[in-house]
Order: structure tokens, then sequence, then C-alpha cells
């Protein structure tokens, strides 16, 4: 048992994160606001291999795991690279042309949200949209969807669409590969998840550095320490949580899948939902303010609870793993 | 990233198994809590039987009676006496998970030949006086005074919060040597016999109603100098690798147990009704459950990646106190849950209508005070904020 990160592994994250901080800077960011999405950032993304990550060599891909999956996501969270990135993942090897980013693929989870209006990200920019339905998956021409895009969504860099109705599709899976796919989304999720939960700590424990009021820095303050030590507890029961789902996804000998999945969805979801809060906070009026980035990553946060399941639906799940450990 | 255990701490966990599958019901049930003399029979056998098994000190050197076993085989072992439910530590506690581990560390080869089979074998217990009643958190401001008087140290002093006081053979004495250093110079770490003359144990009562800990006062007391560990006034460098030990391993075995404590509650809230329906029918229950879990499963994961470190770096680092503060509080939140499970059956703390009331109310009692043991919540925050966030210090 090692349950480091490799070499290796350390080397692809620092790929990412270097062409984030190129790339995906807050200016970028800012300069994508309303939109989200750029074909020509996309294509660079596709050409970082964060679609192909888990395909084989033989079908074009990097041939990689569940685990690197996850640190990459973790890479991408930590610079809130905005579209619609795990579901495009998830469709490489399903649907034509995602891995290549050729082929923009979106998606709609309808086994939990499944009430109209159904709120659909990015897609104008979309080709194709997949939906996950108890009894299997359905590949839809995006354009087809008649969908009114929002005038003003929640988050600036996630856009969305409301759709009271979806035209029927291609089946292309059954309810296994539905089940799959959800609890893969989950595992990465929780990956960008925990990325947000490191940069507002790091962002707001930056600031509570550098801040002064009443003579010194108001890091100096315990309540702000305290704060900020809880963001820390946060941020590494996320880590812990996020890389057991994906090493227990790729070693499944090694426990339970789904339920390292939806701790992992739970604990990384409300380590960024509570950072992302304590980093407005730390901030204080400045944190308020649409010029400080704090917003951007608390407003994210949301895009990624209310998909692959909310910190509540996981719970359910897990409440009855406990249930039938005792019984 | 792998967190598969290998061949070899399998055969270790099969082999352990099967000697736990026989050793556990052989030992019987726990004594009541306040039956001190059942108590230190029960737990001082417990480790006598495994130190003959050869699973005593699993992570103390060979050469010390230990097992010297790899950092994953303590995981493996943790997790296989949780899951047999064997007895837990009790009355060894201290000589097994800071007096020893500091004599290794720092003892002198008399002081290591004289205490270290002794504890292994649970024929010593210790206690530890480290907290005065001006010096919890600041520990390092303690007065008890040791004033050298030829080959022995004159002490007098109060010490207060002493688990296992009176049932104890040796404490782990902190006591100032030079009352003119500052305050972290002038303390030494001494052995104290608890049979000398002038030492006074006065039990305290607990929330829990039992005497857990005493206050200890000491009046001329004459302790040997040969009972030093580590030099004279460097006493607070030797506190610190005390003190690493207790926020290390220690929790291991309990933590790993909550996952069965949760699963206990469930069946409780599965059979107490409210309402014409079970508490496991409240959504709100089932959901802090499902919560609950996912943490502790964190919580798990956040331990084996601290062991994949330290068996690389040689140093638990930080990380420990990040795992006792999430692991203290999660605690709490299971006991209390276990609380409300019960619901109105939670007013008695001995079993009614066939409910697990003791248990529950034990843990429940106890959790309480795991935020303040051993480096209090906020004392631990103070250490995250500062020594891995590098905010500014407090005054110390
Ligand atoms: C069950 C139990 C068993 C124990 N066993 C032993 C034992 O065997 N031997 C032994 O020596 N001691 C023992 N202790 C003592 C324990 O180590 C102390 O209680 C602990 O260190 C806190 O010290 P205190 O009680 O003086 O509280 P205080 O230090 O007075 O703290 C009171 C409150 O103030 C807060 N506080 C203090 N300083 C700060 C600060 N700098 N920043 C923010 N908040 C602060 C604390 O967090 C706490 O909430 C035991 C305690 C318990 C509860």
């Amino acid at each position: 048992m090692d349950f480091r990160i490799t070499e290796d592994q350390a080397a692809l994250m620092e790929g990412i994160r270097s062409f984030c901080m190129g790339r995906v800077s807050i200016d970028r960011l800012r300069e994508l606001e309303g939109k989200g999405f750029d074909k020509q950032l996309w294509q660079e993304i596709a050409e970082m291999g964060v679609f192909a990550l888990r395909l084989p060599e033989s079908e074009g891909g990097v041939d990689l795991g569940m685990v690197e999956a996850v640190l990459v996501f973790e890479e991408l969270g930590k610079a809130i690279v905005p579209g619609p990135l795990v579901w495009s993942h998830l469709a490489a090897g399903l649907v034509d042309g995602a891995a290549t980013g050729e082929t923009v693929v979106g998606g709609l989870d309808l086994t939990l949200a499944d009430g109209a209006p159904h709120v659909i990200e990015h897609l104008e920019d979309l080709d194709i949209l997949l939906v996950l339905r108890d009894e299997g998956v359905d590949k839809i021409d995006a354009r087809s969807v008649s969908g009114k895009q929002v005038e003003t969504p929640f988050d600036p860099l996630t856009p969305v669409s409301e759709a009271s109705e979806l035209p029927a599709g291609e089946r292309i899976g059954d309810a296994g590969l539905s089940a799959r796919l959800r609890l893969e989304g989950a595992a990465i999720t929780s990956g960008f998840m925990l990325g947000i939960a490191e940069t507002t700590l790091d962002l707001a424990n930056a600031y509570a550095k550098q801040r002064e009021q009443f003579g010194r820095v108001i890091g100096s303050f315990q309540a702000l320490k305290h704060i900020l030590a809880d963001c820390y507890v946060r941020q590494e029961a996320a880590r812990a949580a996020a890389y057991a789902a994906a090493a227990t996804y790729d070693d499944p000998t090694v426990g339970d899948v789904a339920r390292a999945a939806s701790a992992a969805k739970i604990v990384a979801g409300e380590a960024a939902m509570k950072n992302a809060r304590a980093c407005i906070q730390v901030h204080g009026g400045m944190g308020f303010t649409w010029e400080v980035p704090a917003h951007y990553y608390w407003k994210r946060t949301w895009v990624y609870e209310t998909v692959f399941g909310t910190v509540a639906d996981h719970a359910d799940t897990l409440a009855e793993v406990t249930s039938q450990a005792g019984a | 990233m792998d967190l598969r255990y290998s061949e070899s701490d399998e055969k270790f966990r099969t082999e352990l198994r099967g000697w736990l599958k026989q050793a556990v019901p052989a030992h019987g049930d726990p004594p009541p809590t306040d039956d001190w003399d059942g108590r230190l029979a029960y737990d001082t056998g417990w480790q006598r039987r495994l130190y003959d098994a050869g699973y005593a000190g699993i992570n103390w050197p060979k050469a010390y009676g230990g097992r010297d076993a790899t950092l994953t085989e303590q995981l493996v072992y943790y997790e296989e006496i949780s899951r047999a439910k064997a007895p837990y530590i009790g009355v060894n506690f201290v000589g097994m998970l800071h007096g020893g581990p500091t004599l290794i560390a720092e003892g002198t080869d008399p002081q290591k030949a004289a205490h270290i089979p002794k504890i292994l074998k649970g024929e010593e217990i210790w206690c530890q006086g480290f907290s005065e009643p001006c010096a919890g958190s600041d520990l390092a401001n303690l007065q008890c005074r040791a004033v050298r008087d030829g080959d022995v140290y004159r002490v007098t002093g109060h010490k207060i919060w002493t688990s296992f006081a009176q049932v104890a053979d040796f404490c782990e004495l902190l006591v100032r040597t030079d009352p003119d250093a500052p305050k972290h110079r002038g303390i030494s770490w001494l052995i104290m016999p608890m049979d000398l003359k002038g030492i006074d144990i006065r039990p305290l009562p607990t929330i829990m109603g039992e005497s857990e800990f005493s206050e200890v006062f000491l009046e001329d007391v004459e302790i040997p100098v040969e009972n030093l560990v580590g030099p004279e006034n460097d006493g607070w460098r030797v506190t610190n690798v005390t003190l690493s030990f207790e926020r290390g391993a220690a929790f291991a075995s309990e933590m790993f147990q909550l996952q069965e404590f949760l699963a206990e509650i469930v069946k409780v809230a599965k059979r107490v009704t409210r309402n014409g329906a079970a508490v496991w029918d409240d959504r709100g229950v089932r959901r802090e459950v499902g919560h609950l879990q996912a943490e502790l499963d964190a919580l798990w994961a956040m331990v084996k990646y601290l062991v994949s470190e330290t068996a690389q770096t040689g140093m638990p680092g930080m990380r420990a106190s990040a795992i006792k503060l999430y692991y203290t509080e999660t605690y709490q939140k299971v006991c209390e849950l276990g609380m409300r499970a019960l619901d109105r059956a939670a007013l008695a703390r001995d079993d009614i209508g066939g409910l697990p009331n003791q248990q529950i109310l034990y843990r429940a009692m106890q959790s309480i005070s795991l935020t303040i043991a051993a480096g209090t919540s906020q004392i631990q925050r103070n250490i995250i904020a500062e020594r891995i966030l590098g905010l500014p210090r407090e005054p110390r």
C-alpha cells in the first residue's frame, strides 16, 4: 500500500497546472464571462489529453486510470477551467470526436434531477447532449434541443439553457452504462471540487497575510486563523476521499467502488462549498465584489454540486451502506 | 497511488485474525468501569496475552521485545483488533503509547532495561504528570519544582488531570529544574515511582461519575537523579517527543471502531419508534448517518495517506493535527446521533428495553473529553494555522 502520488502522476499534474496558469488565468476567465467556452481553448484542453486520458492507446487514448483522471481534474478545478469538461471526458470512446475535442459533449443526469424544466449547461456550444436515465444512456443531437438560453446564469462562466422537453435520442447504452457514468462522474467531479477547496484556501491564506487592520495583518487574528485551519482540515479530508475513490475504482479489490465515490462527492463537495464561502468571508467587502474572483469558485461549486448526485443524494446512498453493514 | 495491502500484510492479517478469534472470547467481558482492581487485572491480563502471542509493542523495535511491524502492518493491526472488538488498551495507555516510546527514543540503557519489558508484559502501569492547574494548554508554564540535592531531586508541586494515577506504578513527570530560565528551557522529564513518600493522590470524579483522573500533590518527594530522561532542562524537547506519540497512532483503533459503532446506532434507530415510525424512517436521520459514514471513510483514507507519507519521510508530520481535529469532532457527532437515536431512552445510562444505552452513553460522555485532552481543538487549529499555513504565531 502506498497512497502517495507517484512521480509520473506528479509530472502529469504539473503539466496541467502550467497549462492552466498560461492559458486559463483569471484574466482569461474574465474575458470568457457570459460564454464560458472557447473553441480554441477547448481544442488545447483536448490536446492536453484531458478527454482521452482513460481511453486505451488503440483508440487514440493515453491509457491512464481513474487516479490520473481525478488528479487532472483536481488541477482543472484549481483553475476553475470552464466548459462541459466532465461530460466530454466521460463521452470519450462513446461519442465520436469527444476525445479529440472535435465534438463537444455535454450532459444531463435525469436519474435524480428529473423534473422539468431541464437546466442544460453550455447548450449553445454543444454538439451532443448525453442524457442519463435509470434505464440507459441516450445520445441527442444538441441542435435538436429546443432550449432557451437563460439571460443571467448564476455562474458567469457556465451559461445555462432551459428546456421543457427533450427530443428522443439514440440509446447508446443500458442501465449499467448509465450507472457507471454516474459513478465515474461523481469521482471525477470530486477531484475538481478538491481543486476548488485548495485554491480558495490558498487565496484566503494569502490575503490574510497581507491585509492589515488594527495595525496588524488580519491573519494574526485567531478567529481567522481558525477559519483557515478548518479549511485545511476539509481540504485534506477531501483529498483523502477523492484519491481513495479513484484508487478504489482502479482496483476494486480494495473496497466498495460506489461507496468510495459517494463519500468523495460528499466530502469534497462540502469542502469546496465551505472553503469557497470562507474565502469570501476572509476577503471582507472585497470578497463581495465582482472584481475579486472568490465568487467564481463559489458559483462554480454549485454547478458541480448539482450534478452526479448532490451531497444529500449521496448521503442517502451511504446511509443504505451503513444500514447493510449493521444488518 | 495504490491502496492494496501487500501479500505479507495480508498474511499478517490472517494470522492475527486467527489468534484474535480465540483470544478475545477467552479474555471475557470487561469489568464495570468503577471497579479499578478488576480493570487493572483485565487490562494488564490482555496486555500479557498480546505479549505472549508476539503482538505487544507492534511498532516497537525488536531489541526491546516489540514486533517492529511495518507501518502498514500497524494499520492492519488496528483494523483487526477493532474488528475483533478486542479489549481496549485501558490502563496500559500511557506506558504503551507515550512513556514507553519516549524511553525508547530518549532513555538510558538502564532505564530501558528496567521499564520497557515490564511495560510490554503489562507488569508496569504508567501515568502522565504533565498538566497543572496553571499549565494546561500552556503546558510550558508548569511550576512543579525539582531541586537537586545530592543524588536526588526534591520535588514539590501540584499535578492535575492525571489519568490512572491511582493504579500507576510510575509517572512521567514534568518538573521545573531551572526557575530562572525562559519557561520552555527550565523543564525536565523525570520517571517518578508512584510509591515514594510525599505523593498524595486525590481522585476527581469526571462527568461520567468515575475517577478516571486525579489530582496529585507532591510534597518534598525524593526522586533519584538517575530517573532523569534526556538532559536536565531539556525536558521541553523530550515532551514534544512524547506528544508526537500521543497525537500519532494512539487513535487509530478507536477510529476504526467508529465504523462499527455507527452501524450499531443504525440498529438502534430501526428499533426505537417516534411519531409512530422508526427513528430510521426519518430521512433527516438517515442523511446524517450517510454523512457521517462519508466522514469516517474520509478519515480512514486520511490515516492511510498519513501512513504512506510517514513510511517515506519517517515523520508523521503536521497532518496528524488535522486528523486529530477531524476525528474528535466526527466522533462527537456520531455519539450525538446515537443519543438522538435512543430518543428518551437516552435519559437512562443503564440498558433499558433491550437497547445498548450503556455503550452509547459511555461513548457519548467520553467523546466530550476528546476535543480537550491531548491538545484541545483550538490548540490544534493554532498548530495548523501557524505551522502549516504559516500564519502569525500566538503569544507563548
Ligand atoms: C479525560 C482527560 C484526561 C486527561 N489526562 C491527562 C493526563 O493523564 N495527564 C496530564 O498531564 N493531563 C491530562 N489531561 C489534561 C489535558 O491535557 C488538558 O486538560 C488540556 O491540555 C487543556 O488544558 P486545561 O484543561 O488547563 O484547559 P485550558 O488550557 O485552560 O483551556 C480552556 C479553554 O481555553 C482554550 N484555550 C487555551 N489556550 C488557548 C489558545 N492559545 N488559543 C485558543 N484557545 C485557547 C482551550 O481550547 C479551552 O477551550 C487530561 C484531560 C482530560 C479531559
